[in-house]
């Protein structure tokens, strides 16, 4: 029987389906699981998306910026710079429907949907002040002070001591910036005094006392000479040999603009005829040195790599710090506090409601266009929205993904653009009926041709997205993610069930006999006029679809029609006579 | 429905058909004159009115208020600024956060007297500052990028598809089209543009070119199975291919329309301005320009497009010597197919 080959075909791809649906609830479990045991996996905030800022509320935190003593307040062009740096780093840990603004002349305001986790709130808050200085004395730190008198030296301790260098130092590495003050303030130093209160507005035109990160090394720096803003970007990535080979060693790649470039450059220059720690140059965030490589050679086209004993994890974190920690200003958080929701239940219950309404409305209108067929828009419709719920359920839990009502509306909106693609395939398959082909092989014809349209047009809103996705920020990265999903969801669900069910009902008598009441009745769809079609040789009705010839026989017989139905005179129906076609 | 079956039919064979690309004419002066009314009238309003989200505002915050209610707040500020929206927030434990658009100092001052009066407490218990924009320069600036970056892309993407880039630029005037005039609705009626406005029109960006590519795929299909050889002449071609596909174009219009519709009235009956209202208007108006402009704008652009073609200029004068002479000679022919 050859009638069962479409069906076997329609029922493997509705295996498939199952199988993508299982597949979605299992990762949704599964994350579940990970993240919150074996009892969150039924617990019903599991399986309800996260909602946005305007839903849900969240967190609001407000930086305000530290300026060091008899430094000026910051512009409003390194406010707007810190506000875009802060934007990229929040970004990057995927929380795209956060909120960043400035706050009267100073302030910098960050509101978080839901209850951030502390990590998110570290990155917020160490906005960061990064800049390259070279270093004039190293030591190992004593964290533990000796003694308790010189524990936490004051610097009045030290106020008798000479301050201002001897002789006016010539470059960043000149050792007469270490001034017998600083030197035994340097002596006296311990990694605790380490505060951002104390290091972060620490003046880059003067030498710094501090430490690395790990509170091993203090050191004495000279003043900073490139600053972190002059970094265009920064990566982790293997160290590869001249050959191209890879060392398995983990490094650091910064690309300077050309300011940093040759800033760089001179640095590089300078220090590389040096030796021991004057060799070396601190990388500092915030006045802790985040790392202290040596120099071993000139650098002068702004593409410095920094290798040592690193993991891919600690240079990954190390290139993020050095590409998100250039802020121009420093940072302190002022106040941490919970917000309510702008726009609250009612708005959300309004919201849908009236897509609801609409939806019922959608419903209607296909039954009157498609009869009993719109039951196959309907049921795919729900299949899309099941797919749709269970992708940002997993993307809201694994990646921070949130609906905001705006972005609610969207998903609302594209119900419209799920059901062209079976409103496209429907009227092909009428179409294919038109010309008096069976249902079967209308269906499959039909399907030929209407899978390219809906791919070629679902390829447009996918790139748009995937773009948009790329590039922007903020509201428009979370519509672009929206948009992307929905698109490739109407695609699966187009394949993997509008036409494999349809496939199956061709089989049905009610669709295939053309009952009025199926949608697909070849009586109202004009195709009875030539008596021949159900006898039409199965050469003609297997023909190749989309070939011309056969294209242009089709046309024949709808102009003969047309042409009978017109009269004689007319053998062109298609003629331009506009009086005509708006009077019939 | 057999009658709108009928009226798909009579369409499909021609029985019925629509000269639009004979008549563009017509059509382009329409949009034209849409065009001009939303520029001058966008115009005349000195620009669009963008929301605070990206301008800024005012801010009000009312420190240890005994009444959190976000609706009184909201209400009370309305009694002295009717023209602006605020946006309450609670704020920790009991701050209410009210956010306006920028008002004058006097009118800052007038609601914080108001503010604290209705709250029952000190004026300096009431802070007043200025918020900045939360959809900032660099937001715009990278959604442009994007925007541009796509704009060149799907231009290319579909030149490869359909092999002609006159399809392309056909698509893209009618994209511009539906933005400009679904822009331009908000500037003449003066709505605040806000983030979701601003969505509505990206969701319309990606619906007009889509709503374009499936008109413009059967096109292509009629016009390349016409072939050099076709009785009908190329504008006949893309005519009857508008006309198959115009009763998807109603369907899916009316498929589309139907949920924005709901968001926008019901909402609308519901609710008020909101969000739903700034995002369901743009798609709303958009979606019906974009369906007209796929029919009555693209179409006809792209028959106009090529009809300067040499191939097409022969195909043209073949179909129609062909048709005058059937007229004259044949004609005895068609009589008898008829009966």
């Amino acid at each position: 029987m050859a009638k069962t080959t479409p069906v076997k075909r329609a029922v493997r791809s509705l295996v498939w389906l199952l199988v993508i649906l299982g597949v979605l609830v299992g990762v949704n479990a599964l994350q579940a699981l990970i993240d919150g045991g074996p009892k969150a996996i039924i617990a019903g905030q599991t399986w309800v998306p996260k909602l946005g800022l305007d839903l849900e509320g969240g967190t609001e935190i407000i930086l305000q910026p530290v300026v060091a003593k008899g430094q000026s307040a910051p512009t409003a062009d390194q406010l707007n710079q810190a506000v875009s740096i802060i934007r990229e780093r929040v970004n990057a840990s995927g929380l795209s429907e956060t909120e960043i603004s400035t706050q009267g002349s100073q302030n910098v305001v960050v509101s978080i949907p839901g209850v951030p986790s502390q990590s998110t709130i570290n990155s917020i808050e160490e906005s960061a002040k990064l800049e390259f200085r070279a270093v004039l004395e190293t030591d190992a730190a004593s964290t533990s002070s000796v003694g308790s008198a010189s524990a936490t030296p004051s610097a009045s301790d030290f106020s008798t001591l000479p301050a201002t260098p001897s002789t006016k130092p010539t470059n960043a590495s000149d050792l007469a910036y270490v001034t017998p003050r600083l030197a035994a303030e340097f002596a006296a130093f311990t990694c605790d005094q380490v505060t951002t209160e104390n290091t972060a507005a620490a003046d880059p035109k003067k030498p710094l006392i501090t430490c690395d990160d790990t509170s091993t090394y203090k050191y004495i720096l000279g003043p900073a000479e490139v600053s972190g803003e002059d970094i265009s970007d920064a990566n982790a990535g293997l160290v590869t040999t001249s050959q191209g080979t890879s060392t398995g060693q983990w490094a650091v790649n910064i690309i300077f603009n050309s300011k940093g470039t040759s800033e760089f450059a001179t640095v590089t220059t300078r220090l590389n005829a040096l030796t021991g720690a004057l060799n070396q140059f601190a990388i500092v965030l915030d006045g802790r040195i985040i790392s202290a490589p040596t120099t071993n050679a000139v650098i002068t086209d702004g593409k410095p790599q920094i290798t040592g004993s690193f993991t891919q994890t600690t240079a990954q974190a190390l290139a993020n710090q050095l590409k998100y920690g250039s802020l121009p200003i420093s940072f302190k958080v002022q106040s941490n506090n919970t917000i309510t929701a702008t726009l609250g239940a009612t708005q959300l219950q309004a919201g849908l409601l009236a897509g609801l309404i609409g939806l019922i409305l959608v419903v209607l209108y296909s039954l009157l266009q498609y009869r009993s067929l719109a039951s196959i828009t309907i049921f795919s419709l729900v299949v899309a929205a099941a797919i749709t719920y269970l992708v940002l359920l997993f993307l809201g839990q694994r990646n921070g993904v949130r609906l905001s009502l705006a972005s609610i509306a969207g998903l609302i909106v594209a119900i419209g653009i799920t059901a062209d693609s079976f409103i496209v395939y429907f009227e092909r398959i009428r179409d294919e009926l038109r010309d008096g082909r069976p249902l079967e092989t209308a269906v499959e014809a039909g399907w030929g041709r209407a899978i390219r349209t809906i791919l070629a047009s679902d390829a447009v809103n996918f790139l748009a997205a995937a773009i948009l996705y790329i590039v922007a920020v903020g509201n428009v990265k979370g519509f672009a993610l929206t948009l992307g999903i929905t698109t490739l969801v109407d695609l699966v669900v187009v394949t993997l069930f509008t036409h494999p069910m349809l496939q199956v009902i061709a089989q049905r008598p009610f669709f295939y006999e053309g009952h009025r009441f199926s949608g697909l009745d070849p009586k109202a769809l004009g195709a009875i006029y030539r008596g021949r079609a159900q006898f039409r040789t199965p050469a003609l009705a297997g023909a190749k679809k989309g070939a011309a010839g056969e294209a242009a026989r089709r046309q024949t017989i709808a102009e003969r029609k047309a042409a009978e139905l017109n009269g004689p005179t007319k053998p062109g129906p298609t003629k331009p006579t506009p009086t005509k076609g708006k009077d019939s | 429905m057999a009658s709108f079956s009928q009226f798909g039919n009579d369409l499909y064979t021609g029985k019925r058909s629509y000269n639009i690309v004979g008549s563009r004419r017509i059509w382009w002066i329409v949009s034209g004159v849409l065009l001009l009314i939303v520029i001058v009238g966008t115009a005349l309003h000195g620009g669009f009115a963008f929301g605070i989200e990206f301008r800024g505002g005012s801010q009000f915050q009312i420190s240890a208020a005994k009444n959190l209610s976000q609706t009184f707040a909201g209400n009370t500020v309305k009694a002295v600024v009717p023209s602006t929206q605020p946006v309450v927030t609670i704020v920790g434990a009991n701050d209410v956060r009210i956010q306006t658009d920028q008002l004058t100092t006097k009118q800052s001052v007038a609601v914080t007297d108001a503010l604290a009066k209705a709250y029952n407490v000190k004026q300096t218990q009431v802070a007043n500052s200025f918020i900045g924009a939360t959809w900032g320069a660099d937001i715009t600036r990278q959604a442009i990028t994007g925007l541009v970056a796509f704009l060149v892309l799907v231009a290319i993407a579909m030149s490869l598809y359909f092999r002609t880039w006159k399809m392309s630029a056909a698509a893209l005037i009618a994209l511009a089209h539906d933005l400009i005039i679904t822009a331009g609705v908000y500037g003449l009626l003066h709505i605040e543009i806000t983030p979701a406005a601003v969505i509505g029109f990206l969701t319309i960006l990606g619906y007009s070119l889509y709503d374009t590519v499936v008109v413009f795929d059967k096109i292509r299909e009629n016009t390349s199975e016409d072939g050099d050889q076709s009785r009908r002449t190329f504008g006949e071609s893309v005519n009857l291919a508008v006309n198959q596909t115009l009763v998807r174009s109603i369907n899916t219009s009316v498929v589309a329309i139907l949920p924005v519709a709901g968001i926008l009235f019901i909402g609308a009956i519901l609710l008020g301005a909101g969000t739903l209202q700034d995002i369901s208007l743009a798609l709303f108006i958009g979606i019906i320009v974009s369906t007209y402009s796929t029919i009555f704008i693209a179409a006809p652009l792209y028959a106009t497009f090529r009809s300067g073609e040499d191939r097409i200029k022969k195909r043209d004068k073949r179909a129609l010597a062909a048709r005058e002479s059937s007229v004259a000679g044949t004609s005895v022919a068609a009589v008898p197919a008829a009966k």
